[in-house]
C-alpha cells in the first residue's frame, strides 16, 4: 500500500466514524433539544456534596476528638446536649445493644451503618442555623468526637478520608435491602 | 368474610350487616332533591337571600369562601428549636374527589422552605455520565413534558397508629401525610440520556437546594421507568412548599425520595446511604435487622367520612366515603364493613381510577342509631390486599413506624361520634 493509499484509507475511516457519530447525534437531536450546558470539572466539584460509603467524595483534611469536643460545645450542644446525650433534639450516642430488643434506641452509634454518613450529613446540614459554616477539618473533627463518644474510635484517633472509611460501625451488618 | 348478604328490607338492598347498602343504591336513587325555598319575604312572592339582592364582588384573585376557614393544613409541628423542620397535614376529612388543592398539600421539610430565584437555579447532572450538564429553567421549557395525576405520601404517614393505645385524633391528624396532584414536568430519562449514563451508573443521588441539601439515593432503573423533574402541580408552577422551582417526582414511591428544590443529580455505582435513607426511613424488624429502600408505598385506604370530628346527628342514610391508593398501580376494589370486619360489601369507585393516584370510594349506609364499627380494605390490581393492623405489626420492631398501611377502624357510638379503635 502506498503512502497515498494509506492516507486515503485513514481519511475514509475518519469520515466513516465522523458520519457515524453525526448520524447517532442526529437521531438524538430529533428527540430532544439538547440544551444542557457542559460543565467544567471545577464547576461540578463546587456543587457535589455526595459522599459514598467507599469514601468517594470525602475531601482532604482531618480532625481529632479534642478539636471535635471544642467545636461540639460551641455549635451543637444547645440542641444535642452535653456529650451528645440529647437535648431539645436528637441524641447521638448510646443505645448500643438495644436494636434487637423491645425498645430499640437508634443513635449514630447503635444504628447508623456507615461512619461516612456523619461527614456527609454534617457538611450538608449542620449546624442547623448556619449550615455551610464549618471547614472540612472541623467536620472531620466533629465526626471523630461523636464516634469517640460512642466508643467506636479511640481518643487519639484522627479522622480523614482514609480513616473514616475504615471505621466499622457496630450495626453495619444488620441491614438488608427491601429493593431488589 | 366477603359474604354478600342481599336481603331486601322494604326498598333497601343490603350488601353487608349493620346497614351497608348495595353499591348501586346511590345510582338507583338519583342525585339529591333541590333546595326548596320556603321564605317568601320579597316582592312578587319570591324569595331572595341577602346576597341575591346586590351585585356580588368583582373578579380577580380569590381564595376559598370565608365559611371554609377550617380548610387548612393541620397539625403543623417542627423539631424543637426550629421552624421549618417538620410537617403539616392535608385535611383529608374535609376534601372530596381525588385532587388535593396545592395549598393543602401536606408538607415535610428538613430545614425550611428556601426562597429560590428560578433565574439563578440550575439542575445539574454529573457523576458517572459522559457529559456533566447544567440545565436552566428556561431551557427545560423546550423539552417534552408529561403530566399525570398521582399521589405523594410521606412514608411516616399514619405512624401514630403504632401507639399501643389508639390515639384519639382526627383522620388527618392520623393519616394526613397523603395528597394527590396533577404533576407535570420533564421525564428525567431524557436529560440523563443527554448526559449519557455510563454502564456502571446504577444509582443517582438527588440533592436539594434547601439549607439541609436534603439527599436521597434512587435506582437508575426507576428514573428511566417514570421519574420526572416536576415543575408544575395542578396546572401552576410548584408552590415553594412543594419544591419550587423543581422537584424529583417518583410515581408511587415514598415522598422523602422525591427530593424538593432539586439541584443536583449525581449518577453513582452505589447508593450514598444518606442519613435519611439509613437512620430514618428504614424499617427495623424485631430480629434487629433493618430493611433499607422500601420504596413503593403499599396499598392503603382510609374512610374520611364519617371520621372523628364529623359526627352523625340522627339515624338514617349516610354516604361513607374515603380514599384508597397503591404505589404498585391501580386500585382494583375497596370493601367496607360496618360490623368490625365480620361482613364486607364492595364500595363504588369514582370514575377516575388511575395508577398510583388517589381513588375515591363511596357507599350508602343506613345507620340505625346504634354502635357500628366501620372499616375499609383496599385491593390493588397486582392483588395486594391492605393488611390488618395486627398483621402489619408482626415481625416489626416495637417503635418502627414507617410505611404503615394497615386498615383503619372507626367506631361510631350511639351519639354518632366516631373514634379510633383497634380490633
Amino acid at each position: 500500500m502506498s503512502i497515498y493509499n494509506f492516507k486515503l484509507s485513514l481519511l475514509c475511516l475518519f469520515l466513516c466514524c465522523y458520519q457515524y457519530s453525526l448520524a447517532a447525534d442526529d437521531v438524538f437531536v430529533d428527540k430532544a433539544p439538547m440544551l444542557g450546558r457542559s460543565m467544567s470539572i471545577i464547576a461540578v466539584q463546587e456543587v457535589d456534596f455526595v459522599v459514598l460509603p467507599n469514601g468517594d467524595g470525602l475531601p482532604e483534611g482531618s480532625g481529632g476528638v479534642d478539636a471535635g469536643k471544642r467545636l461540639f460545645n460551641i455549635h451543637c450542644l444547645a440542641c444535642h446536649g452535653e456529650k451528645a446525650q440529647g437535648g431539645i433534639n436528637g441524641d447521638l450516642v448510646g443505645g448500643h445493644g438495644t436494636i434487637n430488643g423491645l425498645s430499640p434506641k437508634k443513635t449514630v452509634g447503635s444504628y447508623w451503618p456507615y461512619a461516612t454518613i456523619l461527614f456527609d450529613y454534617i457538611r450538608r446540614a449542620m449546624p442547623y442555623q448556619t449550615p455551610g459554616s464549618l471547614k472540612n477539618n472541623e467536620v472531620y473533627a466533629l465526626s471523630a468526637y461523636i464516634l469517640f463518644l460512642n466508643n467506636i474510635i479511640e481518643e487519639q484517633d484522627i479522622m480523614n478520608a482514609k480513616t473514616l472509611v475504615k471505621v466499622k460501625m457496630p450495626n453495619r451488618d444488620n441491614f438488608v435491602w427491601a429493593y431488589k | 368474610m366477603n359474604k354478600r348478604m342481599k336481603k331486601k328490607t322494604s326498598d333497601l338492598v343490603f350488601a353487608a350487616r349493620n346497614g351497608l347498602l348495595d353499591r348501586r343504591y346511590f345510582l338507583k336513587s338519583g342525585l339529591g332533591a333541590g333546595l326548596i325555598a320556603t321564605s317568601t319575604n320579597a316582592s312578587e312572592g319570591k324569595h331572595r337571600f341577602p346576597w341575591m339582592r346586590v351585585p356580588g364582588e368583582g373578579m380577580g384573585e380569590s381564595g376559598p369562601s370565608k365559611y371554609e376557614n377550617h380548610l387548612k393544613r393541620n397539625n403543623v409541628a417542627s423539631q424543637p428549636g426550629t421552624t421549618g423542620s417538620g410537617a403539616s397535614r392535608t385535611p383529608i376529612e374535609y376534601l372530596d374527589g381525588i385532587i388535593t388543592p396545592s395549598r393543602l398539600h401536606f408538607e415535610r421539610h428538613h430545614s425550611g422552605i428556601p426562597d429560590i430565584n428560578p433565574e439563578e437555579h440550575r439542575l445539574i447532572i454529573h457523576g458517572l455520565v459522559n457529559r456533566p450538564l447544567s440545565f436552566s429553567m428556561e431551557s427545560l421549557v423546550r423539552y417534552e413534558h408529561v403530566s399525570k395525576i398521582q399521589f405523594l405520601e410521606c412514608s411516616g404517614n399514619s405512624g401514630a397508629m403504632i401507639s399501643p393505645q389508639p390515639l384519639q385524633r382526627t383522620a388527618s391528624q392520623l393519616h394526613g401525610l397523603i395528597s394527590c396532584s396533577e404533576w407535570g414536568g420533564v421525564p428525567l430519562k431524557i436529560l440523563l440520556d443527554e448526559a449519557g449514563v455510563k454502564p456502571e451508573g446504577k444509582w443517582i443521588v438527588a440533592s436539594g437546594s434547601d439549607a439541609a441539601i436534603m439527599s436521597r439515593s434512587v435506582p437508575v432503573k426507576k428514573i428511566m421507568d417514570d421519574a420526572i423533574i416536576a415543575t408544575h402541580q395542578n396546572g401552576e408552577p410548584l408552590r415553594p412548599s412543594n419544591g419550587y422551582p423543581m422537584r424529583l417526582f417518583l410515581p408511587g414511591w415514598e415522598g422523602n425520595a422525591c427530593v424538593k428544590w432539586l439541584r443536583t443529580i449525581k449518577v453513582t455505582s452505589t447508593p450514598s446511604m444518606t442519613k435519611d435513607e439509613t437512620s430514618k426511613y428504614s424499617d427495623l424488624r424485631d430480629d434487629g435487622v433493618a430493611e433499607l429502600f422500601t420504596f413503593p408505598m403499599a396499598v392503603k385506604s382510609i374512610i374520611t367520612s364519617p371520621s372523628p370530628g364529623l359526627d352523625l346527628n340522627e339515624a338514617g342514610i349516610y354516604q361513607i366515603n374515603g380514599i384508597a391508593w397503591s404505589g404498585m398501580g391501580k386500585i382494583k376494589k375497596v370493601e367496607l364493613s360496618a360490623d368490625g370486619g365480620k361482613t364486607w360489601a364492595e364500595a363504588n369507585l369514582d370514575d377516575h381510577v388511575l395508577s398510583k393516584a388517589l381513588t375515591r370510594f363511596r357507599s350508602a349506609w343506613k345507620w340505625n342509631g346504634g354502635p357500628a364499627t366501620l372499616m375499609s380494605r383496599a385491593v390493588d390490581e397486582k392483588g395486594n390486599v391492605q393488611p390488618t393492623r395486627e398483621n402489619w405489626l408482626k415481625g416489626r420492631a416495637s417503635n418502627t413506624f414507617y410505611h404503615f398501611n394497615a386498615t383503619q377502624t372507626w367506631r361510631i357510638d350511639q351519639k354518632g361520634q366516631a373514634s379510633n379503635v383497634y380490633l
